[in-house]
C-alpha cells in the first residue's frame, strides 16, 4: 500500500479509542466540568476531521490532537473572560498574598524547607494535589496560570485572551505562584516540611 | 536594598520577561543574604518544572476517563461527519 504522509497514520475512528481519554483528562483539568470537557473532546475531534489534510506528520497524532484541544480551550477561556471581565481582580489586593509579609516587606510566614522535591514528579498523587491546588485559585489567577504555564501561551496572547494588560497578567501570575507554593507546602510537603525560623 | 516582598515579585516576574540590570543585581544581592527568599526562588523553579511535566502526567491519570455514554455520543457525532 502506498503511504500518504500528509494524513494521520490511523483513521478518525481510532482517534476516540486511542486518544479519547487523554484528551478528556486534559480538557477536564482545565474546565472541571464533565459535560463541558466531553463537548470539548467532541469539538476537537470534529475539527481534527476537517483539518486532517493539514496534519504534517511532524508530531505524533496525540500531540496534534492536544494542540487542537488547546485552541478550543483558549477559545473557551476567551469567551468566559468576555462574560466576566478579569482586570479588576488584578487591580484589587489579594489578601492571601498580602498576609505573607509584614508591613516592612519582610516575611511574616516564610517558606519551609521542602525535602526531596524531585521525587514528587514520580508520584501520581502529587499531580492530583497540584491539580487541586490550581483548581482552588481565584478564577482570574487560575485562567492566567493555566494559559501561560500549562497551555504554554505567550504573554501577549494571554493578555488578549483574558482582556487584561501585561501588568495585570504579571500580577495574576505572581499571585497564582505564591498561592500554589503555599498550597503545595501544606498539601504535599506538609508532613515532611521542617518548621524552622 | 530590596524587601523580601519585592524580591518574590521580581523572581516571579523573571518567568515573564527579562529583568532590568539593576533589578537582577538587586535580586542577586538579596538572595545571597536571605535564605527564605532563596528557598522561594528554588520552589518557583520547582513549580515551573512541574508545570512543564504536567501535560504528560495529566494524560496518564487513569482515575479520569470518558464515560461509555460520552464515547458513544462522540462516536455518532464523528460518523455523521465523514
Amino acid at each position: 500500500m502506498p503511504k500518504q504522509p500528509q494524513t494521520p497514520s490511523s483513521a478518525p475512528d481510532t482517534w476516540l479509542t486511542e486518544h479519547g481519554d487523554a484528551l478528556y483528562r486534559y480538557a477536564y483539568f482545565h474546565v472541571h466540568n464533565t459535560n463541558l470537557a466531553e463537548d470539548l473532546v467532541q469539538e476537537t475531534l470534529l475539527a481534527a476531521l476537517i483539518a486532517r489534510e493539514n496534519f504534517a506528520g511532524h508530531s505524533s497524532e496525540r500531540t496534534w490532537l492536544i494542540a487542537i484541544l488547546k485552541n478550543k480551550l483558549v477559545d473557551h477561556v476567551r469567551k468566559q473572560a468576555r462574560e466576566q471581565p478579569l482586570a479588576e481582580y488584578a487591580e484589587n489586593e489579594d489578601e492571601a498574598v498580602e498576609a505573607l509579609f509584614a508591613a516592612d516587606g519582610h516575611w511574616k510566614r516564610p517558606p519551609s524547607l521542602w525535602e526531596t522535591p524531585a521525587q514528587a514528579f514520580e508520584q501520581k498523587q502529587f499531580w492530583q494535589v497540584l491539580t487541586r491546588c490550581i483548581a482552588r485559585l481565584p478564577v482570574a489567577q487560575a485562567h492566567a496560570f493555566r494559559l501561560c504555564e500549562i497551555v504554554g501561551r505567550e504573554g501577549n496572547e494571554a493578555c488578549k485572551v483574558l482582556g487584561v494588560s501585561a501588568t495585570n497578567l504579571w500580577v495574576l501570575l505572581h499571585r497564582a505562584r505564591v498561592r500554589l507554593r503555599q498550597c503545595l507546602e501544606i498539601q504535599w510537603f506538609g508532613r515532611k516540611a521542617k518548621v524552622e525560623r | 536594598m530590596l524587601s523580601c516582598k519585592e524580591v518574590t515579585r521580581l523572581v516571579s516576574l523573571s518567568y515573564e520577561k527579562r529583568l532590568s540590570w539593576p533589578e537582577r543585581a538587586g535580586v542577586r544581592m538579596h538572595l545571597l543574604m536571605c535564605r527564605f527568599c532563596t528557598r522561594f526562588a528554588q520552589q518557583m523553579r520547582f513549580l515551573h518544572a512541574a508545570c512543564h511535566s504536567f501535560q504528560q502526567a495529566l494524560q496518564e491519570d487513569d482515575t479520569i476517563y470518558l464515560s461509555q455514554a460520552a464515547r458513544l455520543r462522540i462516536h455518532h457525532a464523528l460518523s455523521g461527519n465523514h
